[in-house]
């Protein structure tokens, strides 16, 4: 279908990018990679009187080391994440998790901020960015403020976003020796997850040290399984993994669609957070 | 209205369009390239794709604005002198279509693995065409013919006996 009709800006910096959203009010949209946003508006599912397309500010790709994170830039697209050595070096999990995204098309266009800034429950990246205790970088008419993944995710396609402000910044503190993976489960390839899990783990003596759990469509944001968090530290085996892991749907509140009923999600979440537990711990 | 430059299959054009239009419109309604079909409407199928300055894209889900001083390649810009590419002539061959509906977007999605990885594995190819959907083919032939532009056999396994060839599910 043909979007409905709407104002289009390009602005070249993120001063002006700002001044544009502010001007427009509740009525403006930002275009990152457009991968969620013309389908949206292609079935006329929103109508915003201007689209400020940020693509082309310069200053908003890439990937550098500062101190203990690595600082993403919003609009670094999904292909670039995935074949980033920083990236695969220091924050495997997201380079490991990006690859699962979609298809190599979707992925050239698709950007890691459009994806967090979408704040989609299926998403992958959202539970991925908790897991990975990332922070959030925002600008707005009042400056810069940065925000923690945890207080970003408000609900359904909703974050903390304000209309005028701009995501430009994804920070990620290195996990440099740290298992990880990424364990989805999908109807077919190129689907959405049914549900996934991110899985952080850090070993020490034989057994789990430190496990980090983000959930992916198990509830209305992505959460942390804090049960099955808890209940890992220690465990120092497949059968104390698969045991903690009897804790990760606890607190989460699954949503019923076409695909799965919320005890089969929490089923689920329960079988992949022991498969991913144990891949990224090395025991599997 | 917008202007927009963009090349495309070599070809520069200038035009005024409506922020609205997306990149499939524009290459098929403005500039009467159809070889670049639609099939879906929600960015899955992948008949769509084309290049979009080196790298591909579904032209359903990019604005022509966006294409601004950009180079795109359609599949009608591939053959030189009417000369077509290895991948044209595997597929050809291959009998890699029935209807044809999805060959622009699965030549263009295979064009773009074989940039990256040159002699990639089935299940490489498999992985990469995965934005693509084809109604018709199974996808065995599709992956042939992929595999035999690369210069690759179908790699073992997927002969019976007599050498006749059969499809993996068939022999897994
Ligand atoms: C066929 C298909 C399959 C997909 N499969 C998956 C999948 O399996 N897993 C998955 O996680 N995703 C999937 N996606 C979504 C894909 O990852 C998108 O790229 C992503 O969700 C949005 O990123 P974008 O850059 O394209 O954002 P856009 O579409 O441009 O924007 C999305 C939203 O975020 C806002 N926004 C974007 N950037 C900013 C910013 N810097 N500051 C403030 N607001 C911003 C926009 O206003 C809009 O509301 C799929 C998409 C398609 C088309
Ligand atoms: S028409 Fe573009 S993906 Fe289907
Ligand atoms: S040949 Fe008909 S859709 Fe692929």
């Amino acid at each position: 279908m043909i979007p409905p009709a709407f104002e289009y800006a390009r602005p070249a910096s993120v001063d002006e990018a700002v001044r544009a959203l502010a001007d427009a009010g509740e009525e403006a949209k930002v275009l990152a990679g457009g991968q969620s946003l013309l389908p949206l508006l292609r079935l006329r599912l929103a109508f915003p009187e201007l689209v400020v397309d940020v693509g082309r500010i310069p200053e908003l790709r890439g990937v550098r080391e500062d101190g203990e994170a690595l600082a993403i830039g919003a609009l670094t697209t999904h292909h670039d994440v995935i074949h980033d050595p920083l990236v695969r070096r220091y924050a495997g999990l997201l380079a490991g998790a990006t690859a699962t995204v979609a298809d190599p098309a979707v992925r050239h266009r698709g950007t890691l901020g459009g994806s967090l800034a979408h704040a989609d429950p299926a998403g992958d990246l959202p539970a991925v960015a908790l897991a990975l205790d990332a922070e959030l970088v925002a600008v707005g008419p009042a400056g810069r403020r940065t925000i923690p993944a945890r207080e970003f995710f408000l609900d359904y396609l909703q974050s903390a976003l304000s209309p005028d402000e701009l995501l430009v910044e994804v920070r990620i503190p290195k996990t440099e020796g740290w298992g990880f993976h990424y364990e989805k489960f999908q109807r077919v390839a190129q689907a959405w997850a049914i549900v996934g899990v991110a899985a952080l783990v850090r070993r020490a003596d034989g057994h789990i040290a430190e496990a980090r759990i983000g959930l992916t469509n198990m509830g209305s944001t992505p959460v942390r399984a804090t049960a099955a968090e808890r209940a890992l530290a220690g465990a120092d085996g497949p059968e104390a993994v698969a045991r903690a892991a009897e804790a990760a749907a606890e607190g989460t509140r699954p949503s019923q669609d076409l695909s799965a009923s919320p005890e089969y999600r929490e089923h689920l979440a329960r079988v992949l957070t022991r498969r991913a537990v144990l891949t990224a711990g090395g025991m599997g | 209205m917008t202007h927009i430059k963009v090349n495309v299959d070599g070809t520069p054009y200038e035009d005024e369009v409506e922020p609205r239009l997306l990149l499939a419109h524009y290459l098929r309604d403005r500039l009467g390239l159809t070889g670049t079909p639609i099939g879906c409407d929600t960015s899955n199928c992948g008949a769509c794709t084309v290049e979009l300055d080196g790298t591909t894209v579904k032209s359903c889900s990019v604005l022509a604005v966006q294409a601004d001083g950009s180079t795109v390649t359609t599949v009608q810009g591939l053959a030189k002198d009417g000369e077509w590419t290895a991948l044209q002539h595997a597929f050809h061959e291959r009998h890699g279509l029935q209807c044809g509906y999805c060959t622009p977007g699965m030549i263009m999605a295979a064009r773009d693995l074989l940039r990256e990885n040159p002699h990639p594995t089935s299940d490489e190819v498999r992985e990469a065409l995965e934005g693509n959907l084809c109604r018709c083919t199974g996808y065995q032939n599709i992956v042939r013919a992929v595999l035999a532009a690369a210069g690759q056999q179908d790699g073992p396994g997927r002969q019976d006996a007599s050498g006749r060839q059969v499809g993996e599910e068939v022999t897994a």
